[in-house]
């Protein structure tokens, strides 16, 4: 028997020589590119080769856009290429940024631009605030020794993994005048509710949704920063009598803020990006309630049948600015709370 | 051994070859191509016959969703990434893509009879060739009889305006207790129709877009105030923003609607969905102060100036647009033919269903009353300027975003800002 088992081993031993053999003649090639790169710039330098191929698609994917994009907010017409564009120097900007009350989106020459933001901001005071509460409670309640825990942290996980669309469409058909939802009002003697005529409903289900969706990975994080927090902390909180309360605010949530952090930064972010899932769930309506700043790119750019795509580069500059503004706050609060 | 893997490899190098010169040989074609109805099917028997007699041409017919043709195709044609040929219905305001098939058509002169007045539509200002319409539609408002009957409503009868209409159909509604009275697709060409019917100009004396006037205004008014009293539901107009195009087809198929303004391309499709489930009657466009008139339209299937084949599309679209192959093209979509002699010939429609018929002979029928003005805003190369403004701002203001006054003074600017944007070209 222990022949046999000295045997397995010894072919399990030679398999995986096998299989490291190309990869070890793959390092050996490697290493005389790279040790004559290192000749070449010096050992100081070498972090830059390595970090090269990323920064090379970031710059072709990302950097270059940008920069295309900017170009093109300074411009005007109707055709693609740059080249062919008409220069209009910062008109495009004054177009969105001429209002005559700016609390007002009517008196703005592009109300849609500003309802737009406005709806964006509405939406990610909810949205961040509720996702991030939301996030947290379930995180906690799944952190304990609770039955069936793997089945729940499944099941709150599982939107992550579907379509915007799918995720969508699903919630349509729930919120439809026909739909479960409004079935279920009936059954109970209610009247149907034709939840995407009110903007106030429709503004509702466009927060709900996108919880819904996108909890499961936000509970991931926080789930993974609970786990890291030393259990011994906890005991000698109880063995001194601690209440759950003082645990809670004391240890719990100090030792989790970092990855609070990157929950509230990201859903910031996504926040503002916000939409495939209300395009498809709600389509802007009604009227433009909840029509989002992205919504108002895309249209403007592609849905018109004068595609101005030097407006909607403007307003997506304006976006890109108004994004920068919120990480670099997010950033400072984080090294005010480092240093402090 | 050796000998045989050497005898394997000539013989497969061979092959390869010679197919590889066979696909060099073929000349491939795309056209992009959207469905209401059967029509792909019976482009691709048609296609396929093409190819049959022309081996060395081959049509891929590319089906999109119908956004992709209004939405993505644009911005194809701008990158120099178009199809050779499109199905399109934004027939003016893609003329600069279009190619003059002048010189790779056989006989000019068969075109300029056979689609004479359409081809202004795909080249407003110039005399080139570019395609042929795959069918001619004339918008207008479709009925559920039986609800009429089974409510015993008298339906209003020729001359009608769309105030008896309104009346007769929220009794039905009332009786039957039916959701939605009155439906529209939600779409700035439909609207554009019964305002003209009110007296809408939508050109000044220059011959400029002038969009809003008072026979806009009545009409305008009428659907604010029916979506207010519930002649027609804020659900459908309500419930998306901007120009987005949403049609009642399938409320009014599953009889939630009494009466649907929609147009002659929803014959296939309640056709075959709705079949005799219950009496769908197409009825003649109600009336207003100065006309009973609906809006002409179309689909067009044009050949593109960036194809790399133009001598081959023009072969193509020369088999296509004879005669005896559009005579079976609209015969078997049950199209209202785009051909002039088809139209005033007739074509045999493959169906035995009488509502169908009925739809189609009341729609063809309809052609001769469509107003001059119809005519002019459907010719105009800008048309979805006006009709976009005129349903977004419309639509924010029976949501309550807007006063109408407010809805018509943003329509204007909504037009002129864009126009002045294409006058940057």
């Amino acid at each position: 028997m222990s022949y046999i088992k000295t045997d397995r081993v010894g072919v399990i031993d030679s398999i995986s020589a096998l299989a490291a053999w190309p990869v070890g003649i793959f390092f050996k090639l490697l290493d005389y590119p790279l040790s004559a790169i290192q000749r070449l710039v010096g050992i100081h330098r070498m972090p830059w080769i390595f970090l090269l191929p990323n920064l090379t698609f970031f710059g072709i994917f990302v950097v270059i856009p940008l920069f295309i994009n900017f170009a093109f907010s300074l411009t005007g017409g109707t055709e693609l290429f740059l080249n062919n564009r008409v220069y209009t120097g910062t008109k495009q900007y004054g177009f969105l940024l001429e209002c005559e009350t700016f609390g007002d989106p009517i008196t703005c020459r592009e109300d849609r631009f500003w309802k737009g933001l406005y709806n964006t901001a509405i939406f990610i005071v909810f949205q961040v605030t509720f996702l991030v509460l939301f996030s947290l409670i379930t995180a906690l309640i799944l952190n304990r020794k609770i039955r069936a825990r793997g089945f729940f942290r499944a099941v709150f996980f599982f939107p992550v993994l579907l379509s915007p669309v799918v995720v969508a469409l699903i919630w349509k058909w729930v919120l439809l005048r026909d739909g479960i939802l409004n079935a279920f009002l009936v059954s109970i003697g209610m009247d149907k509710i034709l939840f995407f005529v009110s903007p106030e409903w429709s503004m509702f289900w466009a927060v709900f949704v996108s919880i819904w969706a996108h909890m499961g990975f936000y509970m991931l994080i926080l789930l993974a920063g609970l786990q890291a927090i030393q259990p011994d902390l906890y005991e000698a909180a109880e063995m001194d009598g601690t209440s759950k309360e003082r645990v809670f605010w004391r240890i719990t949530l100090p030792l989790l803020w970092p990855n609070l952090l990157v929950v509230v930064v990201l859903a910031l972010i996504k926040g503002v990006q916000i939409f495939d899932e209300v395009f498809v769930l709600t389509g802007g309506g009604p009227g433009t309630a909840t029509q989002f700043i992205v919504q108002y790119i895309y249209n403007t750019g592609f849905t018109e049948q004068v595609q101005n795509f030097g407006l909607a580069s403007a307003a997506s500059v304006v976006l890109g600015v108004v994004l920068f503004v919120l990480t670099m706050i997010q950033l400072a609060v984080t090294r005010v709370r480092d240093n402090g | 051994m050796t000998f045989e893997i050497g005898k394997l490899l000539a013989a497969s190098t061979v092959a390869g070859a010679m197919m590889a010169s066979a696909a060099m040989a073929e000349t491939e074609l795309r056209m992009m191509w959207y469905n209401d109805g059967n029509e792909g099917e019976v482009m691709q028997s048609l296609l396929d016959r093409f190819e049959a007699a022309n081996p060395d041409i081959s049509v891929k017919l590319d089906v999109v969703p119908y956004k992709s043709i209004m939405e993505g195709l644009p911005i194809q044609l701008a990158a120099g990434a178009g199809p050779d040929l499109a199905r399109v219905t934004d027939l003016g305001g893609l003329n600069k893509f279009y190619l003059d098939l002048t010189p790779h058509i056989s006989d000019t002169a068969y075109w300029e009879a056979s689609f004479g007045p359409f081809l202004d539509w795909l080249a407003p200002d110039s005399d080139q060739i570019s395609g042929f319409m795959t069918q001619l539609t004339v918008t207008g408002p479709y009925v559920n009889k039986t609800l009429f009957e089974q409510a015993e409503v008298a339906m209003p009868g020729e001359g009608a305006t769309w105030d008896d209409w309104a009346a007769a159909v929220n009794q039905v509604a009332e009786k039957l207790d039916i959701p939605i009275p009155m439906a529209w697709d939600r779409s700035g060409h439909r609207v554009s129709g019964p305002a003209i019917a009110m007296g809408a100009q939508m050109f000044d004396a220059a011959g400029e877009p002038a969009l809003v006037d008072d026979g806009l205004k009545e009409m305008t008014q009428r659907l604010y105030d029916w979506h207010q009293d519930g002649t027609m539901s804020k659900e459908l107009w309500g419930s998306v923003s901007g120009s987005t195009y949403l049609g009642a087809n399938e409320d009014f198929a599953n009889a939630q609607v009494v009466m649907y303004m929609s147009g002659s391309w929803q014959i296939p499709q309640f056709a075959d969905k709705i079949g005799d489930a219950f009496d769908w009657w197409a009825v003649p466009a109600p009336c207003g102060a100065a006309a009973c008139t609906g809006m002409p339209g179309g689909a067009a299937l044009v050949a593109m100036k960036d194809t790399k084949h133009p001598a081959e599309v023009g072969k193509l679209m020369d088999f296509l647009a004879q005669e005896e192959s559009l005579a079976e093209f609209y015969g078997k979509t049950l199209f209202i033919p785009g051909h002039l002699k088809l139209a005033t010939g007739g074509v045999d429609f493959a169906t035995d269903d009488p509502r169908a018929k009925h739809a189609l002979q009341t729609f063809s029928g309809a052609v001769p009353t469509i107003s001059p003005v119809a005519f002019d805003l459907q010719g105009y190369k800008n048309n979805r300027v006006m009709f976009n403004a005129l349903i977004s701002r419309l639509n924010e203001a029976i949501v309550g975003e807007l006063t109408l006054d407010q809805a018509y003074a943003r329509m204007e600017e909504d037009i002129a800002n864009q126009l002045a944007e294409k006058a940057l070209e």
